[in-house]
């Protein structure tokens, strides 16, 4: 048996993984903490402590703290509008039927395409000028020629317009994700539930989906990360704009740090980041185990 | 099972209606990016056609401006030479800590598989500040190696996960008899497993690409000559002149883009499903 | 209590022909355990699903308890049924999944909680209630699948091969217990098994099917001793029936009725069989002896004898063995169709 060679060959296997990516994601990481701690801007030599004042400062912008908000309220919002909206979905894909895999494809784009150029497709659509639902709804009459909605120049709408292109793009993630955990349920279960006297609902809120529930929170857990770290719909539909009201935090630091050179400051909005991706680390890890125990 | 159960012909009805109203709502941007991308400049920008169709006969004058007046193609090549060599590094990396996690590492393994994923967590947006430091360092800054560096930070993690489940999947006893014909646990890995797992491998290569093309925080921060840019940022970003958007180029671009990677991606959802719903799905 | 009826219940698949149904006309008696047996894709999980409302029969009518239940979905129709994987819901617990019946009847809390704990009474699950189905072993998982299924006490209980998930040692005292089971609730009971020795123990009647057809209804015993064809012939005993090709018909005859030449009672008409062996199994209790058949109607025809191990000769392969069987134990069969068919006489 050659187990002292062994004991070292798994290591051995491992390490460069590892290295690679405790150098690209560890050191970053806490780079992060240093930056934000100090006073580095963009070609500034040697690195001085400053405590919290760079989070002082970021606390005491009003954009920031705007900025923090729209960050709750998009992920919050479209994490809403993807739940409801990938359930019914979802229900509607799980049982075979012809051109299933058609419906599967077309819904699966959004998701598939790169976010910036569904982003930029978007930005086509809610153009101030030619923009298509526009011309529909002035054709309906619903409103005047000269009183169309500006959807990215006007601080509501664009809010509004931004959480809609977000949830469009997680929609079809999270489908294809509960997709995976209906067709993990036996056949038995509902056919069992339907012998034992429930019905079409009953089933579906006292059986099915309770054992949907681990899936549920993956899929939500990854919408979660995905808008509230995306900076993408933002940076294309409205480059944080009109006046700032539609910054999130990740645009917000890239604005500060890359485009304005201050990347202390940068770094510090970045940070905010942080509890909320713990939290949900921590939430991933025990429906993980909940799973495996199951 | 749907032949055979009695599901009511109204319950049926629901759902195809739900179903048709969502694939219209998710596929109209992309319906829109075909059609504009064929309408004559004068049919587009002309409020009293109809826009859904076509008022004048169909033109390729902005798909030929695409291709030869931009740097589409330059972009496309960049994408799939990034691709490869992100494909590259990440099979070289993940393919071996894979293994050593599904069979050599034991309970250790098992802490530091879940720590490896929990990389996969850690956005852009948290690490281009401090990255961009590191990538200029590196002097790799404002070239496509910048992010050929940076993209197998998440491509690793995913898929050494992913190949992880693969290699579980192989019975042991494969290896077992390979050691017993002679070959020592490194030959066995490169000769059998690796091998075997060739489905596997394939998807992490299409995964390697489609990240390549959908990533755009990383590719707009540390590259900032147009010419070296990947088709994600390239399109949305510099196929715009100044404050003009060419919007018949740019939905061709658009279009180009997506549908490829959208057929591949769909061909491995699957696969890439069990990578990412961490064992909540048996 | 009811009685089940089909007429005339057939399925057809599109897919092919495994598992599907023809023609079937069958008629329970009120309060019976009956019985359908078969290989697998016989087509009868098919016809207890068609009987629970899970597949909808192609053409043909079910009727329980009087009325025609085509078209009524499982809820309407009165019944419980086990799954073969039990069906327990994973994230209730053993009192959530016994009460969940009554919950989808409205049952009060009250009325719910104490029949929920008669049904555990009767099973003997009490214990548990407070469990998840993965903390329970296959046994106890079976009695809590029935306990869900009699607390309602539907007027059809319907079983789908509830002890193939049970290690052997577990199955035979799991099947005494639901047989006893059943006498005592004594709701019509329809159970599907592949397991021969499950249906002569356990059922008042059964149903033998095969490639979607039903060969025989009967009595275990009628079904062991009067096959219909050769098809329940050779599907029922262990080691089957043997098979012996005359020039007109088919003539079967049960290995235990082969016997030594001369230990026949005298009033009894033998024939003779003159058996060339090859080689024995001994079971203790037993001894199987195979071998062929020379001379006489039977001549060149494989046999297999049982005799008990108190008949302790032993064989030669070298010459062959006088043995006998009863003319009256011998059964005849179309060569054509394999059906029954009156006796000939044989030379």
């Amino acid at each position: 048996m050659s187990g002292g060679r062994q004991r070292w060959l798994g290591p051995a296997m491992l390490f460069p993984a590892v290295l690679y990516v405790l150098a690209l994601v560890g050191v970053p990481f806490v780079l992060a903490f240093f930056y934000a701690l100090g006073d580095v801007k963009v070609g500034s030599v040697g690195w001085h402590f400053v405590g919290l004042a760079n989070f002082r400062s970021v606390l005491e912008n009003p954009t920031f703290r705007h900025a923090l908000r729209n960050s709750f309220v998009f992920t919050i919002t479209s994490q809403i509008l993807v739940l409801v909206g990938a359930n019914m979905l979802a229900l509607t894909l799980k049982d075979a039927f012809r051109g299933r895999q058609f419906f599967r494809f077309l819904i699966l784009l959004p998701w598939v395409a790169p976010v910036s150029i569904g982003s930029i497709g978007w930005k086509w659509i809610l153009d101030s000028l030619y923009s298509v639902i526009n011309w529909t709804l002035v054709r309906l009459h619903l409103v005047k020629p000269l009183d169309v909605p500006m959807w990215l120049g006007q601080p509501t709408l664009a809010m509004i317009s931004v959480i809609l292109v977000h949830t469009w793009h997680i929609l079809p993630f999270a489908t294809v994700i509960l997709l995976a955990g209906w067709t993990a349920i036996p056949r038995d279960i509902p056919e069992a539930a339907a012998v034992d006297g429930a019905g079409y609902f009953r089933t579906l809120f006292q059986i099915t989906l309770p054992m949907l529930l681990p899936i549920v929170n993956v899929a939500l857990l990854f919408g979660i990360i995905f808008t509230f770290t995306d900076m993408t719909v933002v940076y294309i539909l409205t480059r944080g704009g009109p006046y700032d009201t539609t910054q999130v935090l990740p645009s917000l630091a890239f604005f500060t740090g890359i485009l304005g050179s201050d990347l202390a400051e940068g770094a510090a909005i970045s940070l905010f980041l942080v509890p909320l991706l713990g939290v949900v680390a921590w939430l991933m890890l025990r429906t993980a185990r909940r799973a495996e125990v199951a | 099972m749907s032949d055979g159960r009695p599901g009511s012909a109204v319950e049926r009805g629901i759902k195809r209606t739900i179903l048709v109203v969502f694939s219209v709502a998710l596929a109209f941007p992309f319906y829109w990016m075909a059609i504009t991308s064929f309408k004559r400049t004068t049919d587009l920008y002309n409020l009293k056609n109809n826009p859904f169709l076509f008022s004048e006969r169909p033109t390729f004058e902005h798909l030929r401006l695409l291709l030869q007046e931009t740097l589409f193609l330059r972009w496309f090549a960049n994408t799939c030479f990034a691709g490869l060599l992100v494909a590259i590094i990440t099979l070289a990396l993940a393919m071996p800590a894979a293994y050593a996690l599904a069979r050599l590492t034991g309970r250790l393994g098992e802490q530091l598989g879940i720590a490896i994923f929990l990389t996969y967590l850690v956005p852009p947006t948290l690490l281009f500040i401090p990255l961009s430091r590191i990538v200029a360092g590196l002097g790799v800054q404002d070239s496509i190696w910048a992010i050929i560096v940076v993209y197998p930070s998440f491509t690793i993690p995913f898929a050494t996960w992913l190949l992880m489940g693969f290699f579980k999947a192989i019975p042991m006893e494969l290896e077992d008899a390979a050691m017993v014909d002679g070959l020592t646990r490194f030959q066995a890995f490169v000769r059998m497993v690796v091998p075997i797992s060739f489905s596997g491998i394939v998807t992490v290569v299409i995964f390697a690409f489609t990240l390549v093309t959908q990533e755009f925080v990383y590719a707009l921060t540390f590259i900032s000559s147009a010419a070296h840019q990947t088709v994600g940022v390239g399109v949305p970003i510099y196929l715009v002149r100044g404050d003009v958007y060419y919007w018949g180029s740019l939905m061709a671009a658009c279009l180009i883009a997506s549908l490829p990677i959208g057929i591949l991606y769909n061909l491995f959802l699957d696969r890439f499903i069990a990578g990412f719903t961490v064992g909540a799905v048996k | 209590m009811a009685v089940v009826e089909t007429r005339g219940l057939t399925k057809v698949f599109q897919r092919g022909q495994v598992g599907a149904v023809i023609d079937v006309d069958l008629r329970s008696v009120e309060g019976e355990f009956l019985v359908l047996l078969g290989p697998s894709g016989s087509g009868k999980t098919t016809l207890l699903r068609m009987i629970a409302g899970l597949e909808e029969p192609t053409s043909g009518e079910i009727w329980i308890g009087g009325t025609v239940v085509n078209g009524l979905s499982p809820r309407q129709r009165r019944i419980a049924m086990v799954f073969q994987s039990y069906a327990l819901y994973p994230h209730l617990t053993v009192h959530g999944n016994i009460v969940f019946p009554l919950k989808a009847q409205r049952v009060a809390r009250a009325e719910r909680d104490k029949k929920a704990a008669w049904a555990a009474g009767l099973l003997g699950i009490g214990h548990l209630l407070g469990r998840k189905p993965r903390e329970l072993s296959g046994g106890e998982r079976q009695r809590v699948a029935l306990a869900r299924a009699i607390v309602r006490e539907p007027s059809v209980f319907l079983l789908d091969e509830p002890l193939s998930n049970l290690d052997a040692k577990l199955r035979a005292s799991a099947r005494e217990e639901i047989e006893q089971f059943q006498k005592r609730i004594g709701t019509t009971t329809i159970y599907v098994t592949h397991d021969q020795v499950e249906a002569m123990a356990m059922g008042d009647r059964v149903v033998v099917m095969n490639h979607g057809r039903v060969c025989q209804i009967g009595t275990p015993r009628e079904v062991y001793d009067d096959p219909a064809d050769t098809f329940v012939a050779t599907f029922l005993g262990s080691p089957p029936m043997n098979v012996a090709e005359t020039d007109d018909a088919l003539v079967g005859f049960r290995p235990e009725h082969i016997r030594p030449a001369g230990t026949l009672p005298a009033d009894c008409a033998a024939l003779p069989i003159s058996f060339r062996f090859s080689h024995e199994e001994y079971l203790g209790a037993e001894r199987i002896l195979y071998g062929w058949i020379e001379g006489g109607p039977f001549h060149g025809s494989k046999a297999i004898a049982r005799v008990p191990s108190t008949w302790s000769r032993l064989l030669a392969s070298s010459e062959p063995a006088a043995f006998e069987v009863a003319r009256e134990d011998l059964k005849f069969f179309d060569p054509r169709t394999g059906r029954r068919r009156a006796a000939i006489p044989l030379a």
